[in-house]
């Protein structure tokens, strides 16, 4: 159902995806500070690709250039169209939990009927029926993150660049949405870069883990994360690439 | 409540100064006697009243509409913002005293010059509050909406625009006090009706206690006014309430 609703009304379906993301050899100035340096990542489409590093190493500038909001100095970056989903939720405070789902198809001219009655089944889908009319302000922080990811479905593009995106969340809240993020991934497979501090929920969600250096960024270690789904943060393979990833981390 | 108490000590104050010292009750008459003038000429307030309220309302409808639109022209060109931005701090500093008879003489002895005297003070505060809603909105929601495709249209539409709503009534719930005193200001310069044109008259005729009384009615009438639109706030803006409202 989550499928159908989506597809019908996105631009380009996530069936279209050729590329992915490419990004090769890319560095980032801002100033003297050297954001990014010499990064290469690629993401095959369909791939749930995590990103992990200390605070400050670049992670937020790599998805604003896979997201096309900036271009690299050097370097190039090839992606499919990618939706945000950032770091703060970033709902309208005046708008409905629906209509903050539906605005995508609204920023694209749909009207108001159509674009609420493309988004409601989906709201419904995602634990929050019962919510539709209710303001963010009255949303739980879990609740506001659903929101804010099933906006990023909505604008129906091939590729998610989801920026910490349960950083805000206490560690039970966390739990739950890791897990409902990996069910929702698993009904309508996209290719994600998922950028994160936690190793934990890297190696939970991704199908593959790229570790990044101390600003500047530059990727210092790709970890393949060939788990079956659903995981278990307490599996010994698990807990392994864990320790593996941490490992990389701190060289 | 609270406000109510603090009426009462004030005007209990006011009561018992004009009582027990000797001014003459023509230069301060004590608050019985403004009460007595307040409804013996209940009619006569009333009248001039509605004069008044009128060109209040459309002055300050006329900005809300003006300011409106000047604030969204200068928020997208920020040439336009350069060029005019001193102008627009020029028609706050302009004399208004100087101004309305002027206006009177270009725009006639009626409803016009006033309408135009109150619009040009009140615009200012509604363009700044305005334009700075406007400017207020997070970057990283605009970035946000590039990349769901917004047009720089569409980013207006749902999320400037919507952002900036509030910010225009506050400058609307600042510019009503002034509304009222240039309303006087305008009537002083040149009418035939009107609560400012009422105590022009009366102070010559040495009614001092109906002047009083007329003032009385002008803060009643800024005051409901301010609540007014303090409920329209809450009810087009409820995001934005807090424990904060009056």
């Amino acid at each position: 159902m989550v499928n159908a609703s989506i597809t019908t009304s996105a631009a380009s379906t996530p069936s279209e995806a050729r590329v992915g993301i490419r990004v090769d050899d890319v560095t980032r100035r801002f100033g003297d500070v050297v954001a990014l340096d010499g990064l290469s990542l690629t993401v095959a489409p369909g791939e749930v690709a995590a990103v992990v590093g200390p605070s400050g190493c670049g992670k937020s500038t790599l998805l604003e250039l896979v997201c096309g909001l900036a271009a690299p100095d050097t370097g190039r970056v090839e992606a499919d169209p990618a939706a945000l989903m950032p770091q703060r939720d970033l709902l309208l405070p005046w708008a409905s939990a629906l209509d903050n789902a539906a605005l995508p198809l609204r920023l694209r001219g749909v009207g108001r009927t159509q674009a609420r009655a493309a988004a409601a089944p989906v709201l419904a889908e995602f634990g929050l029926a019962g919510f539709e009319q209710a303001r963010p302000a009255q949303l739980s922080g879990g609740m506001r993150q659903r929101v804010a990811f099933l906006r990023t479905l909505m604008a129906g593009k091939p590729v998610l660049c989801l920026d910490e995106p349960f950083a805000a969340l206490d560690a039970m809240a966390r739990a739950d949405m890791q897990r409902w993020l990996a069910d929702a991934l698993a009904r309508d497979p996209r290719t994600v870069l998922l950028v994160t501090h936690d190793v934990e929920e890297a190696v939970l969600l991704a199908d593959r883990v790229a570790v990044l250096s101390p600003r500047p960024g530059r990727v210092v270690a790709e970890i393949a994360v060939d788990l079956p789904r659903p995981r278990a943060a307490t599996d010994p393979a698990a807990v392994a690439l864990r320790a593996q990833a941490l490992e990389a981390l701190r060289r | 409540m609270m406000a109510l108490l603090l009426v009462a000590i004030l005007v209990g104050a006011w009561q018992l100064y004009a009582d027990l010292s000797d001014v003459d009750d023509l230069i301060l008459p004590s608050p019985s006697e403004v009460a007595t003038a307040l409804w013996d000429d209940r009619a006569l307030l009333w009248d001039n009243l509605l004069v008044t309220a009128q060109e209040v309302a459309l002055g300050i409808l006329a900005a809300v509409v003006l300011g409106f639109v000047c604030a969204v022209a200068l928020h997208f060109s920020r040439t336009l913002r350069r060029a005019t931005y001193p102008l627009l701090v020029a028609s706050q500093a302009i004399p208004i005293v100087v101004v309305a008879p002027l206006l009177i003489v270009w725009l006639g002895f009626g409803m016009a010059p006033k309408v135009a005297i109150i619009a040009l003070i009140c615009f200012f505060p509604i363009v700044v509050t305005t334009l700075d809603g406007l400017g207020r909105v997070d970057r990283d929601t605009l970035k946000l909406l590039r990349t769901l495709d917004a047009s720089r249209w569409a980013a207006f539409r749902f999320a400037e625009a919507p952002a900036a709503l509030p910010a225009a009534l506050s400058g609307a719930k600042i510019a009503v006090a002034i509304a009222v005193i240039g309303a006087v200001f305008a009537e002083y310069s040149g009418s035939s009706e009107g609560l400012g044109h009422l105590i022009l008259q009366a102070i010559p005729q040495l009614e001092t206690a109906r002047a009083w009384a007329a003032v009385l009615v002008l803060a009643a009438f800024a005051v409901a006014l301010f609540y007014a639109l303090d409920l329209a706030q809450r009810r087009l803006v409820p995001w934005t309430a807090t424990e904060r409202n009056p």
